[in-house]
């Protein structure tokens, strides 16, 4: 294999996960919160992927599309919810939405 | 002679553009994070998806980047700048007010989950990790990949399909208009 090898990979993998877990712990805006969410999503597929070359077993990168499509899913419903909670014309702030009552 | 020339060669090029890749994925997501305007951070992920897209196909992922940029760069973000533009991104500070209690503890534990996996990665780096296997040109190409979700993967590819449908339904029941407090006393 060219290029630099599979723990490479991994570790770029893992250094954009905790950014992405970093992004969700600190920000209070549930948009952004969302986008971070996005990263520690792809995170988790660039290793997939990296073991699926390491192996040369296709599975994973089978298994990284299915990972797509629940992020398709999630951020569908994410953003409905958002939009759904602006529409009570309370501050989008997930520090304040502490109750679920409607 | 002239072959390993161009075996190194190219393992030059690929090395090169595998630091490029590299830079701006990390440069992108720390930019996603910490970009204080929710359109702005919504614009560098699609630069974190192109640069993750590259590293795929480094990977012999060929079909996995090609969906990668079509369903995230071209459907995910561009639902992301819909919502932004229809609820007028508000800017929020991560920084604003000096580092507090939980920015502090957000970095300790984001950076005791990268120092853990790394360890463990160094720690195996030796042995399994250095064997890659051999693939061939048909390996993650789009053939293969339909090949083996109509086979061995069947049940989750059909799985993925309700999965979509709740997630279509589940939107458009969040989406419209429900009876907010706000119309009632308008209407009353």
């Amino acid at each position: 294999m060219l290029g630099p090898g599979i723990a490479a990979y991994l570790i770029l993998s893992v250094v954009l996960f905790a950014t992405g877990a970093f992004g969700v712990l600190i920000r209070r805006s549930p948009l952004i919160i969302l986008l971070a969410l996005e990263l520690m999503l792809n995170a988790g597929n660039l290793a997939l992927i990296a073991f699926a070359r390491q192996l040369g077993n296709a599975d994973g990168q089978i298994f990284a599309l299915t990972v797509m499509v629940v992020a398709a899913a999630e951020a569908v419903l994410g953003l409905g919810l958002i939009v759904a909670v602006s529409r009570k014309r309370v501050e989008l702030d997930v520090d304040r939405l502490t109750s679920l009552r409607g | 002679m002239e072959v390993v020339l161009a075996a190194s060669a190219s393992n030059i090029l690929v090395w090169f553009v595998w630091i490029a890749a590299a830079l701006a994925l990390l440069a992108s997501g720390v930019a996603v994070v910490l970009f204080a305007n929710p359109f702005f951070s919504a614009l560098a992920l699609i630069g974190n998806l192109a640069s993750l897209a590259v590293l795929y196909l480094l990977l012999a992922g060929e079909f996995v980047a090609g969906a990668q940029v079509i369903v995230y760069a071209g459907a995910i973000v561009i639902m992301f700048v819909f919502v932004l533009a229809y609820l007028g991104g508000r800017a929020d500070a991560p920084w604003a007010g000096g580092p507090t209690l939980q920015n502090v503890t957000a970095i300790v534990a984001a950076a005791a989950i990268a120092l853990e996996v790394i360890v463990v990665i160094a720690l195996k780096a030796g042995d399994d990790l250095s064997n890659t296997a051999q693939v061939t040109g048909a390996f993650g190409s789009p053939a293969q990949i339909g090949e083996l979700f109509l086979s061995n993967h069947l049940l989750a590819f059909e799985v993925t399909s309700i999965v979509l449908l709740v997630a279509a339904v589940g939107g458009v029941i969040l989406g419209s208009a429900m009876p907010t407090s706000d119309d009632e006393e308008e209407a009353a």
